[in-house]
């Protein structure tokens, strides 16, 4: 129920939502677990596994049981906790993990058989037969046990990932974050300060108190004041810092439109990475749960949970509240309700010696040992001495200490440590590089405590930054923490300490005695702590109810390893623009809307997109497109975009003993004016990428690299420059994205290309001239990879595509036209030439036939290699044709005809095939044992995979043109 | 994780490209025993505790680096440029 005049939230503004189909009024400023409290909705969920009816447990991102999944016009999340989520005008979401409706989960049949479904259960029960695991078993527990369902639709939703920097980070905004922040923030660093929530205050809202002489509130407001004036200080709301992660960078989860209502351009959530100098951990601390029977009825929650959804959201969480806690700090929950006029009707403390006057009924030495209510909490059962009774009430609050948040200390393998006055686990020093833990995240639980070590803490990292900043630390409390544990009320039925995944504490004792003795194998057993709560509300108590099952101590028994992230991150906010086209970077050729407005399918060439085949009215098949092109390019002139092929300009005095040292064989002699093919091999003997390389100067050289293996070369080129001969007189650049560059081939090349030259030029083959293009300086090249008379023009990118459509438009007035990827395929495995399906990182120079490439005269790289036992000789695979009558396919394997088909007798394989219309034949090239010494016999080629078996003709690798003429022509 | 590129300053590791260790510097002379080649091709330590290895400044000045780290702590203690190193 609401209670007037308390609480931050805005009356002034009303909104209206929808949870399990019914509507609800709530105010800004609330979240959807503190509306449906303030509309007496207490039942929002089913539990995991028994399908136990479940309410609001916390008031943080560490809820256990308010899991629900919220309804968007286009996306539906699962699993978000109603402890999180703010309302807004039009919320839709609805209870998850039930079969039929809340009220009458089907499923909650479960919790009569709990008796079958302790720890363990799954491997005990569906072990026979095997072959039920998974078509039958694993679909049932699916079914069964579960968390929120997705839609099955594409999300469409927008997400962001960024980057941010800063000199001092602070994790949370309580007394210790604030007073961190304001202290960094005043010496002028560069300070962001990150809150999980949607305003800054942390505890100090809902608990209020006196700071410097204000009410918190006041204090706090102040502080915010200043802090958001301050030009170097970026506050992060709603922003939860998820991991930390090497060197200063801290991953976040900021939740940028899920308090909105859908617009479109609003990002859902935004993932950051924030690099920082210094980092306070001001995270606080969770208040843990007593295991007791049935302590998970919906309107038990936690003591603190209680008083934030009073101070903070002006609601009470019941009409008559009863307080089971064993500090004194707890008992303000019971002191705050009863000023704001709602009924106490018993503290029980388990303390005997505690505090016993309140104004109300105090129960000392206490414990509370049941509660009744099926949906809803409407009595508990106390435990005084020898005596039993039991307290009508309809909202039990607990407390059973609390666990400083000391996630982010673990996640780069840092152990906390055990600390008896605590009873809780806290930070171990230097655990994370550059961050210090303050506050209740460091077990200093006054809000004095809190004040100095975030004062403290920051001022260091002020003076480490070579600032300064003077600032007076205001009074505040400083309360001692005095607690006596209390982890499990001793009785027979089932007290949970995970209520995220349905672990009670016999589930523990039980792995204990079937030797999951081990805090990991008892997590593993139990699934304890593998909820999305990652266990933050049971991780200890479960730990000390082994401590005790096993008699060891909790410090001996250790704990299992926090690993980010620290909340649930949806994978679409981490992998944000990685979608559709953003998985990748697009690169286009100049050509490229030219080549589409011919209808030419676009394929992708590594990251490049280039055409597949110009299709021709009448052709219903790129086989036919092909086909014409192939011919084209043989019996007139074929115009092809070559421009994706890397280029790499050299330059110095050392270029041609630097190109002598990486290619196999020699460019020092090369005369300024012509192209050299050139072997390129790895350090191992394996080549590493083949292609031309043109000397258009003395020291001036253009080096061209196969497509796919640009950026590979240019790496290897600097390392082989900066790791063995940084002092010569050497440098180069990629060039490829600087020059267009296209194919011009067939027996009609010349001519086509002379058309253009403002003086025509005669090039032997492989010759290359500076030229004239249209008033544009450009180059030409007579090289070829079709075996056709073959030129390639280079012009500046800016004049690609006005080239491309009157190379084409020209081509196409002599009988030729535009070729794609296919035929420039087809053509090259006519004539023998190889590429990177060929060399693909396991063979060798000798394995090509190129062996004589390597010259004897010079060092250079992987030669000596090349010379192991092994990369050389008959029982190498080595480059061979195929040609076939039938259509035969790349990834078949060869074996001799009559022999069995496996893979001993495995002779080798296709890399390339290709239907050729020049020779009327199927071609391809492959791999072959001894295969040179094998060209004219007949191998069997299969492929299991597309039920291929053909008998092949091994042939010389060149079909088209051996002796070269109608290059050299 | 971060790396002080000595040219560029410190940058993500997302611009840099990891190769292997720093052995990849000692080539053999020419004429070395297949041995020799064996060992710089191929046998690696795997330490734990200090490891120089090679990184490559893809994304920033394309230069190569030798970086100091320690596998344990993930500490980084030095980053040199490969062209400049002093061993």
């Amino acid at each position: 129920m609401r209670i007037d005049g308390k609480g931050l939230i805005d009356r002034t503004k009303p909104v209206r939502f929808r949870f399990d189909g019914k509507d609800y009024a709530g105010y800004k400023g609330d979240t959807l677990a503190s509306a449906l409290l303030a509309n007496d909705v207490r039942l929002v969920g089913r539990s995991f596994k028994y399908h136990r009816p479940r309410g609001v447990l916390t008031a943080g991102s560490e809820e256990p049981n308010a899991l629900v999944e919220v309804i968007g016009a286009k996306n539906q999340t699962p699993n978000v906790r109603a402890t999180v989520q703010e309302v807004f005008e039009g919320l839709v979401a609805q209870s998850q993990n039930r079969m039929g409706s809340l009220r009458f989960d089907l499923l909650a049949v479960n919790d009569y058989l709990a008796p079958f479904l302790s720890a363990g259960f799954y491997y005990k029960t569906f072990m026979w037969p095997r072959a039920f695991w998974e078509g039958l078993y694993e679909p049932l527990i699916r079914r069964a046990a579960g968390l929120g369902s997705l839609s099955g639709k594409h999300d469409e939703g927008v997400y962001e990932k960024a980057f941010a920097f800063c000199d001092v980070l602070v994790i949370g905004s309580g007394p210790a974050g604030l007073m961190a922040a304001l202290t960094a923030g005043r010496s002028g660093a560069d300070v962001i300060l990150a809150e999980e929530s949607h305003s800054l205050g942390g505890r100090l809202l809902s608990d209020g108190g006196v700071i410097g002489g204000l009410p918190a509130g006041e204090w706090v407001a102040q502080v915010v004041a200043e802090l958001q004036a301050l030009p170097n200080v970026r506050i992060m709301l709603r922003t939860t810092v998820t991991g930390a992660y090497d060197h200063g960078t801290y991953g976040a989860l900021e939740r940028v439109g899920l308090h909105k209502s859908a617009r479109p351009n609003l990002p859902r959530e935004c993932f950051w990475r924030i690099v920082a100098g210094h980092t306070v951990l001001a995270a606080g601390a969770l208040e843990r749960p007593v295991a007791f029977e049935d302590n998970d009825r919906p309107g038990i929650m936690m003591a603190s949970a209680v008083r934030t959804y009073l101070n903070r959201y002006g609601v009470s969480p019941g009409k008559r509240v009863t307080l089971f806690a064993n500090t004194d700090a707890a008992r303000a929950t019971a002191r705050d309700l009863m000023a704001a006029g709602v009924t106490v009707a018993g503290i029980i403390d388990p303390r005997p010696d505690a505090f016993s006057v309140e104004d109300c009924p105090v129960h000392v030495g206490a414990e509370v040992i049941g509660t009744r209510g099926r949906l809803g909490l409407s009595a508990i059962t106390v435990r005084k001495g020898a005596e039993t009774f039991e307290i009508e009430t309809d909202c039990l609050a607990m407390s059973g200490g609390w666990n400083p948040t000391i996630h982010l200390t673990c996640h780069m393998n840092g152990r906390p440590r055990w600390s008896e006055d605590l009873a809780a686990f806290v930070p171990m020093e230097g655990a994370v590089p550059g961050l210090v833990a303050v506050g209740a995240a460091n077990g200093s639980m006054s809000t004095h405590g809190a004040l100095a070590t975030g004062h403290a803490a920051a001022l260091r990292m002020v003076d480490a930054l070579g600032r300064k900043v003077s600032i007076d630390l205001p009074a505040a409390e400083d309360a001692p923490y005095q607690l006596r544990a209390l982890w499990a009320v001793e009785g027979k039925g089932r007290a949970w300490l995970d209520f995220a995944n349905d672990v009670t504490t016999k589930d523990v004792k039980q792995a204990a005695q079937e030797g999951f003795r081990s805090v990991e194998h008892m997590k593993r057993y139990t699934t304890q702590g593998m909820a999305p709560d990652q266990g933050k509300n049971s991780n200890v108590a479960a730990l000390a109810v082994l401590a005790d099952a096993t008699g060891r101590g909790i410090a001996e028994t250790g704990v299992t390893t926090f690993r980010p992230p620290y909340v649930p991150v949806s994978i679409a906010a981490m992998g944000a623009g990685g979608r559709a086209e953003g998985f990748a970077p697009q690169r286009f050729l100049t050509s490229d809307q030219a080549s589409r407005d011919r209808g030419a399918p676009m394929i992708e060439a590594g990251l490049w997109y280039r055409p597949s085949y110009f299709p021709k009215p009448g052709e219903s098949t790129w086989r036919e497109a092909c086909d014409r092109e192939v011919t084209m390019v043989r019996q007139a002139v074929g115009v092809a975009d070559v421009s994706t092929l890397g280029k790499i300009d050299i330059q110095g005095k050392d270029a041609g003993r630097f190109l002598d040292f990486v290619y196999t064989n020699t460019f020092s002699t090369l005369p300024v004016g012509r192209v050299r093919y050139g072997l390129m091999l790895r350090e191992d003997g394996m080549v590493l990428d083949d292609g031309t390389s043109a000397r258009l100067g003395e020291g001036h050289y253009l080096m061209t690299t196969t497509t796919a293996a640009a950026g590979l070369v240019m790496r290897h080129l600097d390392f082989v420059h900066q790791a063995f001969c940084a002092d010569w007189q050497v440098r180069f650049i990629s060039v490829t994205e600087s020059w267009a560059q296209f194919a011009v081939a067939g027996p009609k090349a010349r001519a086509l290309v002379n058309s253009f030259l403002e003086t025509p030029v005669e090039l032997p083959f492989m010759g290359v001239a500076p030229v004239r293009i249209g008033g544009v300086n450009a180059r030409l090249f007579r090289i070829s990879f079709s075996g056709e008379e073959g030129y390639e023009i280079a012009v500046p990118t800016r004049y690609g595509e006005a080239l491309f459509r009157d190379l084409v438009a020209r081509a196409e007035t002599m009988g030729g036209g535009p070729y794609g990827m296919e035929a420039l395929n087809v053509l090259r495995i006519e004539k023998g030439f190889i590429t990177h399906a060929e060399i693909h990182g396991r063979v060798t120079a000798h394995d090509i036939g190129m062996e004589k490439m390597v010259s004897a005269k010079k060092n250079c790289i992987g030669k000596e290699a090349a010379t192991r036992p092994g990369l050389w000789g008959p029982e190498r695979e080595q480059l061979v044709g195929l040609k076939a009558a039938e259509a035969i396919s790349a990834g078949a394997h060869l074996f001799v005809p009559g022999t069995e088909v496996h893979r001993e007798t495995d002779q080798g394989y296709v890399t390339s095939v290709g239907w050729s219309p020049t020779e009327g034949a199927w071609l391809a090239l492959g791999f072959l044992k001894d295969g040179r010494a094998r060209i004219g016999q007949k191998v069997r080629l299969v492929d299991h995979l597309r039920g291929i078996d053909v008998i092949c003709e091994v042939c010389n690798p060149v079909f088209h043109d051996p002796e070269g003429e109608k290059l050299r022509a | 994780m971060r790396l002080k590129c000595p040219l560029c300053g410190d940058r993500d590791r997302r611009e840099f490209y990891y190769y292997g260790a720093e052995d990849y510097l000692h080539r053999p002379a020419e004429g070395a025993p297949l041995a020799d080649w064996d060992n710089y091709l191929h046998l690696r330590d795997n330490p734990a505790g200090v490891t120089k290895d090679l990184w490559y400044h893809e994304q920033g000045c394309a230069q190569w680096l030798v970086v100091t780290r320690n596998t344990v702590t993930h500490e980084i203690s030095g980053v040199e440029l490969v062209a400049e190193r002093k061993a």
